[in-house]
């Protein structure tokens, strides 16, 4: 199993570290980068989304957007080692990245303004469930185009399902041809009513009011100008995705729910011919908890308390010592029973994942680039 | 007020933190209780029917659990139902394709794909069919705009009958004694940060009061008072050494284990005072210990509402 990440991070131009909502998913990814620059070499960017703040300050995020930034070469050596590339980080500003999608692909300068100063532009692009997943795989696909980078590594955003995204570019495409949206737009855009049609519009007005659906209409008739450029751009991104130069990397903790939804992940991943490169299960109770002469030791504890707290001849009283003794004992015997849960949730991944790594959980909180490299450590 | 005396509760909280599982304990409890309660998943994902070890949940509210009745939300059904209750439709018009039309116009409409989720929630507490009401409602952000979608739909729409619905839905949202959200957290940085955050955006963005926040996952504390000297001094080499003869060599790992217990509730703890000094004062916090159990479904489920009923 060793160096087996690394190979991975090695071979590959683009890693997508994706999984279920609270799995540590952006430390997976930031670990990832961080290994990448400092043990493969090369410039290395992480793609972020939505870091948690300390890990951000410790990477330098504190005031990112949609550029890249490079983290101090100083900080990104290790105590004994010189780093062999550059690790840049760049945060995800979704609202940045659509205006620069609209400037790209507006036919003329009007057309784009109008289309920035559209009420429901904010709206659309801040809420529609695609939006944010989509301009996350188009940002991917901008930066891996743009030749700067040697390696990216994407952490992708909460979804509601952790495939979501992965159907992002085809929905948005979809979305843009949609027979609907044109009938949607069929009464502004000429005065070919159909009797067919004119129920819906009917309904439509009384539950929503026209004044709404105009402008509903008028933005998709600014947004359908860009409709072109926007179907091919979506194919890009999926042809990116598709690559074989793009890797997926799962990530999951060792929780009913969380296994469920990464397993289904993974069966996704085949269906689209995806290339799974690694799952990592974040989190986990560290191996001592799943021994068994260990367990018989802490059933020994308890049951021989007054003989062993008589071995043990401390200061303290020994009723004092039984009981932290019990303690002691109790507290195993119950992440014993967790570490057993988990045992059958890991084996159940491992049939389907060609490598599984294992984080453990840790107990302080990663506030920098050296416990980020503990990190690190377990994925090498 | 105890909180199972409100009308309507959405139950929130980030990824991973057990929110659904915190849902399901709080409609049983209500229903163990007598209260007559409808549970309904948000984004169905079947795992409301997982914790009941139910069959999949449908639009139509099914009695899962005496007293309990579950719903899958869908929008589109949601809609139909609007349709048919609100508008006089010629008979020649089918509810089916044009139901399905206007889910497409609100899944690009902002807003209006939220208020047809607020609103069947809603309807149900305005037509009191049921006690009570308790939402698994989406993750941290997605809430935000869900809750705030009557009073931004207010300000979008003009004119039309989703805008005259509005107002009633603004009453009951906005009224403490009704309605009231939940946001469930564990003691770790990135869900104490994303609770201290939406309990502000709650308070800007929306007219919905915070209820309570439920911190699941509380590690027990092991030592009380002088125990943890005791515990020191056994992880000291005679003492090992001497335990080692009485249980056998592997009682190393087993305070190896206790120490790692030790230092997770000490880092957690911090991250519980963290909350507790940002949070305002007034809002009541539940505390939910880590069950260490095999259980899953409706063990489980139970053992969760046997937990809240402690602390409620």
């Amino acid at each position: 199993m060793t160096g087996q990440f690394e190979q991975l991070l090695a071979s590959k131009e683009v890693v997508v570290v994706c999984g279920p909502g609270g799995v540590g998913k952006t430390t997976v990814a930031a670990a990832a980068g961080l290994m990448a620059a400092r043990h493969v070499g090369g410039r290395v960017l992480v793609l972020t989304v939505d870091p948690a703040r300390r890990l951000g300050t410790a990477l330098g995020l504190e005031q990112l957007g949609n550029e890249a930034v490079q983290i101090d070469p100083d900080l990104l050596s290790g105590v004994q080692t010189a780093a062999r590339g550059e690790l840049w980080v760049a945060q995800l500003d979704t609202k940045a990245s659509w205006d620069d999608l609209v400037t790209r692909h507006a036919p003329d300068e009007h057309t784009k303004e109008a289309i920035l100063a559209n009420s429901l532009y904010e709206n659309v692009t801040g809420k529609f469930v695609q939006s944010h997943d989509y301009i996350a795989m188009e940002r991917l696909h901008e930066l891996h185009s743009s030749g700067e980078f040697d390696l990216i590594v994407v952490d992708t955003p909460p979804s509601r399902n952790a495939v979501d995204f992965l159907d992002a570019p085809d929905k948005m495409a979809d979305f843009f041809s949609s027979r609907l949206l044109r009938w949607l737009t069929v009464p502004y855009r000429s005065r070919l009513f159909t009797a067919a049609s004119r129920p819906f519009y009917n309904v439509a007005d009384r539950v929503l009011g026209q004044k709404f659906l105009r402008d509903v209409a008028d933005f998709f008739l600014l947004f359908q100008t860009m409709y072109p450029g926007f179907v091919e751009r979506a194919t890009e991104v999926q042809r990116t995705l598709a690559d074989r130069r793009t890797s997926f990397v799962v990530v999951s903790t060792l929780e009913t729910a969380s296994v469920n939804e990464c397993e289904a992940f993974i069966e996704s991943l085949e269906q689209r011919n995806l290339s799974l490169g690694a799952v990592v299960l974040n989190r986990t109770l560290p191996p001592l908890f799943a021994s068994k002469s260990a367990a018989t030791a802490a059933r020994k504890l308890a049951r021989q308390a007054p003989e062993a707290a008589n071995a043990a001849a401390l200061a303290a009283p020994s009723r004092l010592v039984e009981a932290v003794l019990g303690e002691v004992s109790a507290s195993y015997l119950d992440f014993a029973v967790v570490a057993a849960r988990e045992k059958e949730l890991r084996a159940g991944v491992a049939a389907r994942a060609p490598i599984v790594h294992q984080v453990p959980l840790l107990a302080d909180d990663l506030v920098d680039l050296a416990g980020l490299a503990g990190v690190v450590d377990f994925l090498r | 007020m105890s909180l199972l005396d409100r009308r309507l509760l959405f139950v929130t909280g980030k990824g991973g933190v057990g929110k659904t599982s915190m849902a399901a304990g709080l409609a049983l409890l209500a229903s163990t209780q007598g209260k007559r309660t409808l549970l309904c998943e948000v984004d169905a994902k079947g795992d409301v029917a997982a914790a009941f070890e139910s069959s999949a949940l449908a639009f139509v509210p099914r009695e899962i659990h005496p007293n309990l009745h579950a719903m899958a939300m869908s929008t589109e059904e949601s809609l139909k139902e609007y349709i048919r209750l609100h508008l006089r439709l010629p008979l020649v018009t089918r509810v089916g394709p044009l139901a399905r039309s206007l889910d497409f116009v609100a899944s690009a409409a902002p807003g209006v794909r939220e208020i047809l989720v607020v609103g069947k929630l809603a309807h149900e507490v305005r037509e009191e069919n049921y006690d009570l009401v308790v939402v698994d409602a989406p993750a941290t952000g997605h809430v935000l705009s869900q809750l705030g979608s009557p009073t931004a739909i207010h300000d979008l729409v003009r004119v039309g009958l989703v805008r005259e619905q509005t107002t009633w839905m603004i009453d009951i949202l906005s009224d403490a004694a009704v309605t009231g959200t939940v946001i469930v957290t564990v003691p770790e940085e990135m869900p104490v940060t994303e609770t201290i955050d939406l309990s502000a955006r709650l308070g800007s963005e929306t007219n919905v009061d915070l209820a309570a926040v439920v911190m699941n996952r509380v590690l027990p504390e092991l030592f009380g008072g002088s125990e943890e000297a005791v515990f020191e001094q056994l992880r000291h080499k005679p003492a090992q050494e001497a335990l080692r003869r009485v249980a056998g060599p592997a009682v190393t790992r087993v305070f190896e284990g206790a120490d790692l217990a030790v230092r997770l509730r000490r880092s957690r703890t911090a991250h519980i005072s963290r909350l507790r000094s940002a949070l305002d004062p007034k809002t009541p916090m539940y505390y939910i210990p880590e069950l260490f159990t095999r259980a899953q479904g409706i063990r489980a489920t139970r053992m969760l509402a046997d937990a809240l009923g402690d602390e409620l």
